[in-house]
């Protein structure tokens, strides 16, 4: 192989690599946004339940609903803000109601502002672990249990926890209506 | 036998000679020319955009065809004209420059160029399509191109593709050629700055093109294959599109940049008789350009929520890519300090390049400020930015190189005083055109609407006169270069005083065939 050739095939080799690497990427931010607790990314997945309870101070958590533009589901909290001492289980409770004449699959995204806190909200059970499936007009009471970390940083007292609702129905479905 | 030695040394007649050329010079013509319509297709539709903003109010066009139009404008200026402009001058002269005979991979060479006009023919055959063509802005934000993207879409990312196969390829070509083919005597430090920056530019398209292959594919499999890269609902992030487009998209404006540093750093020296100043600087400098350009592409994403810790660093990383900028701005003017100067038309527009793109390179500066910024972003003053580094930048150093290497190409001289009148109308238009942006943009016009508040009407106004001033004048550069090639008169082999460089010494028109025979460089 003459040097031309070599050079020209590690080259394309190269350009093949970053090609990988533009998907490898996809991993690697969620890595990154996962160390560095940035982006107000919630843990999808169930936390241990913590013992200590910081009685000394108080912290508060907005709940907020917003259900996508193309969710025709009406989607709200029961409680609009929580206050309680860091460590404590808390109960949340949301109410979605199907407001069309199908059966329809929806799925919440948590996230947590400011992001800085979003490392030390542990949910213990959600709604949000799973696809929720309502019949046409049905209403549906959906429950959260979380607590905050009694080593969130002295200097965030509030946390905000947005859920936005997906429409989740698979395209199947949608075209046998 | 003789046959065969004389199709070699001179081309086959009629459509197949362009069809098979594996030739540079002929390449390089055929992207020239190529990026040529394109500039017309895409300067077409900035006049649309521009006589629908003449006057506030919906006037000439639906807002969803305004739409269609900033999109392809700017994808078709970008794709389509400057990076094919780019590499057709790579093609031309590259290979002269370093007294090459020909570029190391001739049948690739011919393959990149073929890609295009079928790339580009399917982006532009969107338009008549039902729903009509991507409307969601050169940049195709997911979900907007995903979710909410018409059906059209799908041939969009495939042009992308093509267009994206045909750079890497043509980047490779660069890169063998330049390692491999240079004259005996002719060390890395001894090559000119249009060579090292592409060279430079190549590796950046090697490594960033791939990226937006990617990231397209995945618009594609998110489309039609349920995957969910980009959609929240299904766990992926809409952000994370915008990261991987800048992961692209900050190098890619170096890509539209860097050769144009080359080339004025060949036509200043030139026109000032003097030798460039800092020569090994501007090697350094175009070589931490491209670097750092891999740091900052969160600079275009300062308003998504980004901590403050990011905020900072894209902050710095963005405002210590002027050190080396400034390097070359500074190096440009010390070239001409205590040059005897003159005036012709290449050095016309290499000047205009150094005050105008100085100009865009300071409003660069102050969307740099994270603070600043988020009053700027999307507004005109964003639009304002970026037109002044790529018009009278990378279009500007493209106009200098085709009026200072014409004589070279076609053995005639183009017509001064036309070269001179295209110049002129074409400075003046596009100072007409983009300087009352940045005012309208700092008032808070948002970009990329059809209509606007009354109190931006008289800026806009001159906005459109300008550019309908700098698109007409183009027609100039038309008939100026279609004059050069009929009827200019006969051009020495080195008709600039002050040129330097290899490709002086070949004959004009340039022969077929150069440099069968290596030259020996000192």
């Amino acid at each position: 192989m003459t040097k031309v050739v070599k050079q020209t095939l590690r080259l394309m080799l190269i350009s093949l690599g970053m090609f990988a690497f533009g998907f490898a990427l996809v991993p690697l931010y969620d890595v990154f946004c996962d160390i560095t607790g940035l982006n107000g990314k919630v843990d999808l997945q169930q936390s241990e339940q913590t013992v200590l309870v910081d009685v000394d101070r108080e912290v508060t958590v907005q709940l907020i609903t917003v259900a996508n533009a193309s969710m025709p589901w009406r989607f709200e909290a029961l409680q609009h803000q929580v206050s309680f001492h860091p460590g404590e289980d808390v109960k949340a409770v949301f109410r979605v109601q199907n407001l069309t004449d199908m059966k329809m699959v929806g799925q919440a995204i948590p996230s947590v502002s400011p992001a800085e806190g979003a490392r030390y909200l542990h949910k213990i059970q959600c709604f949000c672990f799973e696809r929720q499936t309502l019949e046409a007009n049905e209403v549906r009471d959906m429950v959260v249990f979380f607590t905050v970390d009694p080593e969130l940083p002295e200097s965030i007292h509030k946390l905000s926890l947005s859920y936005t609702l997906f429409d989740m129905t698979p395209v199947d479905a949608v075209s046998s209506r | 036998m003789t046959a065969a030695v004389s199709a070699h040394h001179a081309p086959v007649r009629g459509i197949r000679r362009w069809l098979y050329t594996t030739n540079h010079k002929d390449i390089g013509t055929m992207y020239l020319v190529f990026s040529l319509a394109m500039f017309f297709i895409g300067g077409s539709m900035a006049l649309v955009i521009r006589s629908e903003l003449f006057e506030p109010g919906l006037q000439m066009v639906e807002p969803e065809f305004f739409n269609q139009m900033t999109t392809m404008h700017g994808l078709i200026m970008v794709f389509g004209a400057v990076m094919p402009a780019f590499v057709g001058l790579a093609n031309w002269m590259i290979p002269l420059m370093i007294g090459a005979p020909d570029m190391a991979l001739p049948r690739l060479n011919n393959f990149s160029f073929w890609v295009l006009p079928f790339a580009f023919t399917m982006m532009l055959s969107t338009l008549l399509m039902d729903g009509g063509g991507p409307n969601f802005g050169w940049t195709f934000y997911a979900p907007l191109s995903t979710t909410y993207a018409p059906p059209s879409v799908t041939y969009f990312i495939f042009s992308i593709h093509m267009a994206g196969i045909s750079s890497i390829l043509g980047a490779i070509n660069i890169i063998v050629t330049i390692m491999n083919m240079r004259a005996p005597g002719m060390t890395y430090m001894k090559m000119p700055l249009f060579v090292w920056t592409w060279l430079i530019t190549a590796f950046l398209l090697v490594a960033v093109m791939p990226v937006l292959a990617g990231t397209v594919t995945m618009m594609l499999t998110d489309i039609h294959f349920g995957t969910s890269f980009f959609s929240a609902g299904g766990g992926g992030d809409p952000l994370l599109f915008q990261h991987l487009f800048w992961f692209f998209g900050h190098p890619e404006v170096y890509i539209m940049i860097l050769p144009a540093f080359g080339i004025i750093s060949q036509i200043v020296p030139t026109f000032s008789r003097k030798p460039l100043f800092g020569y090994a600087s501007m090697v350094y400098a175009t070589a931490s350009i491209a670097l750092l350009s891999f740091t900052v592409w969160a600079h275009h994403m300062f308003l998504v929520g980004l901590p403050l810790a990011a905020e900072l660093f894209f902050m710095y990383a963005t405002m210590l890519i002027s050190v080396p900028t400034g390097v070359k701005v500074f190096n440009w003017v010390a070239t001409m300090f205590k040059g005897s100067i003159s005036f012709e038309t290449p050095m016309l527009f290499s000047i205009a390049f150094i005050v105008l793109f100085t100009i865009g390179g300071f409003s660069g500066l102050m969307l740099a400020i994270a603070p600043a910024d988020f009053q700027y972003h999307d507004t005109y003053f964003v639009v304002a930015h970026f037109h002044y580094v790529l018009v009278p930048g990378a279009i500007f150093s493209i106009f200098a190189a085709v009026y200072y290497w014409l004589p070279k190409w076609t053995g005639h001289m183009y017509s001064e005083l036309l070269g001179k009148c295209h110049f002129w109308c074409s400075f003046i238009g596009v100072n007409l055109t983009f300087f009352p942006m940045h005012f309208v943009g700092l008032a808070g016009m948002p970009r990329r609407v059809p209509d606007y508040s009354l109190q931006f009407a008289d800026f806009n106004m001159i906005s459109s006169i300008g550019a309908a001033l700098f698109g007409l004048s183009q027609l100039i550069f038309l008939v100026t270069v279609v004059r050069c090639v009929l009827v200019g008169r006969a051009a020495p082999d080195s008709p600039w005083e002050g040129a330097q460089g290899l490709e002086w010494t070949v004959a004009s028109p340039a022969p077929y065939h150069t440099f069968s025979k290596p030259p020996l460089v000192e």
